[in-house]
């Protein structure tokens, strides 16, 4: 069912776009397909030749084929629609609905869960052959397919809601995969709390803005937002950053992006899709579909955001420079591009934020499935035991170089997401933010030269000969490398392709105007600075960790004086996070349990037992005494009585007879002499 | 169905009453025979709660109006009726009840705790049900009052004689008490001190209803004087009160809630499940059914009370659940912060917070009585509920603890399960309570109930990690361990399947509360509650 | 007078049967006595009966009815002391004292 606001929606914004036929109107199946296949897998997968993952897999195909079609018609004409259905009405006009929306920014979103995450599953059926419950492994993969398209295709905030945990849910299961150690699942859990922790802001906010505005509909909260709605006004702020605090949390933003790096213990493939392509721009695609109430509303809320956002991406990227595990320098770096997210569409680039989106899950997934890759060759996480491993995996190598230079922004895709980002930053006037940034560029490249030294050149160090990946693996990095290379050219400034147009007018489909700012032309200075900080970068890094130093631990280490220590133990946010956890767990539930038993139960207790002592004077004293000594006497005396009387009782029946005459004769002389 | 309309709810309480009788027939040895006629009996019951689904009239109506009506003199001399009937609120508690009771028949046809005796146990049960049901179909307060008081007694044994024998050291006691023996006593006097009380505000009600007519026990016309404003000044303060302390001492509400812990702990698996699943219902729907009805203003002047101590409990509940050893008391406690959701509901006012809270119960029934069928279930294969020595769960029993997890993440109110909507709209309701309640309180509310769902979520993982994962510890290696049974799976899978369909689809219950719930709040506070909402979209 | 001559010998039969009654341990002989005083109380009957001269003849029909009676009783009685013989090979009322405190 076409909701009927959505054409006056068209109508009142003069949006140009089709409906999308039966394609957009049926697209619900596409969120429906990856749950059914969690529960055929966990049904029938053990039983299946790749135990389970040809459903996964076909279930993601269908949906990566819908999506295509999609994002060719929205490319072509612009795509426009929402079906909702209810699943919850109250009285007075509180309505839950699920549903799918359908436009320009959804369409994305479709498109980035359903193909790479076809590739990474693809990817994963070689990584995991022979792993334990593999049947599970794709199931819970398959419920996190389902519940992101449920959280992208969400049309409102409680939908969004039921995704938003849903991810959790399963990167919580994923995370802790392998959950016979207990590291893995604390692991788990602590992705879970915080994002629970964030979740508290989701839940919190979308309340608030719902109320002001009387619904949960994205649609109308925006419309809202536009028209200047006084009651919404009034929330607008406090609304936004309670949103923004529970992106923060998914979308790890410093101070909470400490549950991401921990987040690596799942395996590599899940790293790949969940933990840097895909769930973690929850956030950001919160913010993005939010976006005109940011940019209408509540400005007030957009320098907090800005703030943290640059914190995050130049001082968590900081943090990859000494990381040794070469999964934690990639989840430090995601950490680090979501940060570039987060600025650029705090300071209004909701475009730019976008486009970075869209290249960061091609060119992460891809460094991601190398890594994993890598790690599937030499069986370690530690870059300590790799090196010189271009000669032995070539396939693996060029594709990872290719994501390198993506991401460390030289000429490929990265380059032009990041300069997008860059320029809008700087245009909206937050020039120091742009330096932050430009820092950070630099730190980027500088870290994934370090990482590719390490692993890629030198000498190798471990103990096994390594291999290049089966084909099933390399296939999809070579697939990914493609649009790692060319995304970028989706989007250049000002220019635009025939027939399809550009990036920047496939988001611009929408409900409602984004009022979004992006360039409008390349800006060469900016763009030829962030080239050069990442051409410096790189050249740093490599010159410092080119070089195969003898001692292991030497090559790798990168110990800047003063700061080494705080960076491995990233900021000890960490400790902060554990000791608050720790005394919540442990004095805290430990005094309030006692209160428990010796406060509250102690003063029933005491009750019961003065009570008690009560009812045994008025036993032993009052009852027994007292009152039983009454009814004592009268049954002694009655007792006396009988003891004489019954003496009477002799049996003879004669003695009965002769008392029986005495009676009858003394009856006779009362009633012949005295009456 | 002409006899429905006058005889279903009347057969749906008295039947399981007329099952004692058939079991009482049946020789003690023939265990078979009994857990027939007792599976028999409930599962008549139950169907006989379809029916009256079939039946019902979802269209609702003004409040106070009831279905399948009966109204029969009963005890003359006081104006007693035996006045029965169902409407939104009402109905799904009742079938939730007899669902339960079925399930925990079929759970019990191979678990039987210490000392067995299924004869006993089942008739226990059959008038548990009977006392239940009736609860929540009586629309006369003796007869509310009887049936409120009847569960007591059969909980009481249950709890007495198949509870947890292990002697336990409680405070104040010079010696080692034997748990069930302190739970079942703290139990019964417990709750029975609060069932004086409002038995108190009962009579008081019965005598001042005078003023207004003949006096009445009668429910209905109660609430059609209490809607009038009837009831004020401090007569109503102190019968507020009255009622006040028999439901909270049942719902259990911080700080009354201290024998809940024990009685779970010390209780049978089936006991413990059904003391969980719908005695602390009885409490919060007294609340929905007698207390606001009849006493909206006194309502409005306790409401904030009602809902800091209900924060205090969710957030107490969490809290002392971290603190927990013993895996079925921290389910126990984690009951009280949920049954706290359904009170800070309750205490809005609105028609949100209503609705929240029967769907909070409904799926606090579902989820918490799966989660003590499968302690229950755990305690019967390990011989121990100390989370210290479990461990690796998942690897010994893959089904079990698989159900395991999925009833721990229904229980901290993941979206998408049934335990999320009374959560999300207790929430919401406090945003916006009823008009002239103090914003303050409980918006303040609202932020420390969503800080308490982060305790949730994290004692409830916490509890995984120790049960449920990890490799199990050495003395469980060479143990051999039979996964769940079919029993079992008959009695959990239509939970798991009724968690999952609420979850994503609430119309469920809100389709027979909404009106009704509204209707009620339209009814005794004057329309105003909804001032907020009132702009809300339709679909 | 005729009617004190049967008063004497009734109230002498009536003597003799509690003197029986009371001093004899021979159950046969008790219940003998006992239909001796039957006897005298009849006596009485038909004695005033004759004197006074009822319409209906109350008397006569009171003394039947005795006479009946007291054959049942007898009856009984005998059968009493038959199975209390068999069971205790006594008739005396001496050794049946098992009524007693």
């Amino acid at each position: 069912m076409q909701s009927g606001f959505l054409i006056l929606a068209q109508e009142a914004h003069e949006i140009q776009a089709g409906d999308g036929g039966w394609w957009a109107d049926t697209a619900g199946i596409m969120l429906v397909l990856p749950l059914g296949a969690f529960l055929l897998i966990l049904a029938v997968g053990k039983r299946m030749k790749y135990d389970g993952g040809e459903i996964a897999i076909g279930a993601l195909a269908i949906n990566a084929v819908w999506a295509s079609v999609l994002m060719v018609l929205n490319m072509t004409e612009g795509v426009l629609t929402q079906t909702t259905f209810v699943i919850g009405r109250i009285g007075s006009g509180l309505v839950f609905e699920l549903g799918w929306i359908v436009d320009g920014l959804s369409i994305l979103m479709y498109f980035l869960v359903s193909v790479v995450g076809l590739l990474v599953f693809i990817y994963a059926v070689g990584y995991m052959k022979g792993d334990r419950r593999v049947p599970w492994f794709f199931a819970a993969f398959s419920l996190f397919a389902g519940s992101m398209l449920v959280l992208v295709g969400a049309p409102n905030l409680v939908q969004m809601i039921i995704g938003w945990e849903g991810v959790g849910l399963a990167s919580y299961l994923l995370i802790g995969f392998y959950w016979e150690d207990i590291a893995n699942v604390k692991a788990g859990n602590k992705a879970f709390l915080v994002n629970k922790v964030a979740d508290v802001g989701l839940v919190l906010g979308a309340i608030i803005l719902a109320l002001a505005v009387g619904s949960f509909d994205f649609f109308d909260i925006n419309e809202a937002a536009i028209s200047g709605n006084a009651e919404l006004g009034a929330v607008a702020v406090v609304g936004a950053l309670l949103l923004f605090f529970g992106a923060m949390g998914k979308s790890a933003v410093f101070p909470l992006h400490i549950w991401l790096p921990d987040a690596m213990a799942g395996p590599t493939p899940v790293s790949a899709l969940m933990h840097a392509a895909t769930m973690v721009t929850a956030g950001v695609y919160l913010m993005a579909r939010m976006f005109p109430l940011y940019q209408n509303m509540a400005q007030e809320a957009r320098t907090p955001m800005i703030v943290l956002g640059a914190i995050t991406l130049f001082g968590v990227g900081l943090l990859a420079l000494v990381a040794k595990d070469i999964k934690r320098l990639l989840a430090y770096s995601t950490v680090s591009q979501l940060g570039y997210m987060m600025t650029a569409i705090a300071a209004g680039g909701y475009t730019a934020s976008m486009f970075h989106l869209f290249t960061h899950a091609f060119f992460k997934a891809l460094l991601f499935l190398c890594a994993g890759s890598v790690i599937h060759a030499v069986h370690s996480n530690n870059m300590s035991d790799m090196g010189g491993l271009r000669k032995y995996m070539p396939r693996t190598y060029w594709t990872w170089i290719a994501g390198s230079l993506a991401l460390a922004g030289v000429g490929l895709s990265g380059f032009w997401s990041k300069d997008e980002i860059l320029s809008t930053v700087g245009n909206e006037g937050y020039q120091f933010v742009m330096w932050v940034a430009i820092a950070g560029a630099f730190v980027t490249a500088f870290y994934m030269a370090r990482a590719t030294a390490l692993t890629f050149h030198g000498s190798y160090k471990g103990q096994r000969e390594p291999h290049e990946s089966p084909s099933v693996m390399t296939v999809p990095l070579i697939l990914l490398a493609i649009p790692t290379v060319f995304a970028g050219l989706l989007n250049i400034p000002g220019f635009s392709w025939p027939a399809i147009g550009n990036f920047t007018e496939w988001l611009a489909v929408r409900i409602v105007p984004m009022g979004d700012h992006h360039a409008e032309s390349i800006d060469w200075l900016i763009a030829g600075i962030g080239l050069l900080a990442a051409v410096a970068g790189i050249a740093v890094g490599w010159a410092i960790f080119s070089k195969d130093r003898d001692r292991q631990e030497d090559r790798d280490l990168f110990e800047i004086p003063v700061f080494y220590p705080l960076f491995r133990r990233g900021y000890y946010i960490d400790d902060v996070a554990l000791g608050v956890v720790g005394a919540t767990n442990g004095p805290i539930a430990r005094f309030v349990d006692w209160t428990n038993t010796h406060i509250l139960d102690a003063i029933v207790n005491g009750v019961g037992m003065a009570v008690k002592h009560l009812g045994g004077f008025v036993y032993g004293v009052i009852d027994q005494r007292g009152v039983d000594g009454v009814v004592h006497g009268v049954s002694a005396a009655a007792d006396g009585a009988g003891s004489v009387l019954r003496k009477m009782q002799t049996g003879r029946v004669q003695q009965y007879a002769a008392s029986f005459v005495a009676g009858a004769l003394i009856l006779v002389v009362v009633f012949v002499f005295v009456l | 169905m002409e006899w429905f309309e006058s005889w279903g709810v009347s057969l749906i309480v008295f039947l399981p009453l007329a099952g004692v009788l058939l079991l009482g027939l049946i020789p003690k040895a023939n265990e078979n025979a009994l857990k027939r006629t007792a599976l028999l009996v409930s599962l008549a019951v139950f169907a006989l709660s379809l029916v009256l689904i079939g039946q019902f009239d979802f269209g609702g109506g003004r409040y106070n109006t009831y279905q399948f009506e009966v109204n029969q003199t009963w005890i003359g001399s006081i104006n007693a009726n035996y006045h029965i009937g169902v409407d939104g609120i009402s109905l799904p508690l009742l079938v939730l009840s007899t669902f339960v009771m079925l399930l925990a028949v079929i759970y019990s046809w191979n678990n039987w705790d210490e000392p067995k005796n299924p004869k006993a146990f089942l008739i226990l049960m059959m008038i548990l049900a009977t006392g239940m049901n009736g609860t929540f179909v009586a629309l006369d307060l003796v007869l509310f009052f009887v049936f409120f008081e009847i569960v007591l007694l059969p909980m009481y044994f249950m709890i007495g004689i198949w509870g947890d024998r292990t002697p336990r050291r409680i405070p104040g006691f010079s010696r080692d008490v034997e748990t069930r023996l302190y739970a079942s006593i703290k139990f019964f006097l417990f709750t029975l001190f609060g069932s004086a009380f409002m038995l108190l505000g009962f009579l008081a009600l019965y005598f001042e209803s005078a003023s207004f007519g003949e006096r009445t026990f009668d429910i209905v016309q109660l609430t059609e004087l209490g809607a009038l404003g009837s009831f004020t000044g401090s007569f109503a303060f102190w019968v507020f009160g009255a009622m006040f302390l028999g439901f909270a001492i049942k719902v259990p509400m911080w700080p009354f809630h201290t024998w809940l812990p024990d009685a779970h702990t010390a209780a049978p698996t089936v006991g413990s499940v059904l003391l969980a699943a719908i005695l602390l219902k009885l409490g919060s729907y007294g609340f929905i059914r007698i207390a606001l009805p009849i006493l909206p203003d006194e309502a409005r002047n306790w409401a904030p009370a009602i809902a800091i101590l209900a924060v205090i409990g969710i957030i107490y509940g969490s809290l002392a659940c971290l603190a927990q050893t013993d895996l079925k008391r921290l389910i126990a406690f984690s009951s009280v912060g949920h049954m706290g959701f359904v009170m800070l509901g309750i205490a809005t006012l609105t028609d949100i917070g209503i609705n929240a809270a029967i769907i909070g119960m409904v799926a606090h029934g579902l989820i918490t009585g799966l989660l003590f069928f499968l302690a229950g279930s755990m305690h019967h294969r390990y011989h121990t509920r100390d989370m210290a020595r479990l461990g690796g769960n998942l690897k010994l029993m893959p089904v079990l603890g698989g159900i395991l997890a999925f009833t721990a993440m229904a229980s901290l109110g993941l979206p998408g399960l049934a335990g999320f909507w009374g959560e999300f709209m207790s929430l919401v309701s406090a945003y916006n309570p009823l008009d002239g309640l103090s914003l303050g309180v409980f918006r303040t509310s609202m932020v420390l109930a969503a800080i308490g769902t982060v305790l949730t979520a994290g004692y409830m993982l916490w509890m995984l990690q120790k049960v449920n994962l990890g490799e199990p510890a050495d003395e469980w290696q060479s143990h051999e361990f039979h996964d769940v049974d079919r029993f079992e799976i008959a009695a959990w899978v239509p939970l798991i399947i009724l968690i999952v369909v609420i979850g994503f689809y609430p119309n469920v219950v809100f389709s027979a509360t909404t009106d009704t719930v509204t209707s009620l709040v339209d009814m005794v506070f004057n329309g105003d509650a909804t001032a907020a909402l009132t702009s809300l979209k339709g679909g | 007078m005729i009617l004190n001559q049967f008063l004497i010998l009734a109230a002498a039969l009536f003597a003799f049967g509690i003197y029986g009654l009371l001093v004899r341990r021979n159950i046969v002989l008790i219940l003998l006595s006992v239909e001796l005083m039957l006897t005298a109380v009849n006596i009485n009957f038909i004695a005033f009966e004759s004197v006074f001269r009822s319409s209906d003849a109350i008397g006569q029909v009171f003394t039947i009815f005795i006479i009946t009676v007291a054959a049942a009783e007898v009856g009984i009685g005998l059968a009493i002391v038959l199975m209390i013989f068999r069971n205790r090979k006594s008739a005396n009322v001496d050794d049946l004292r098992l009524m007693r405190y």
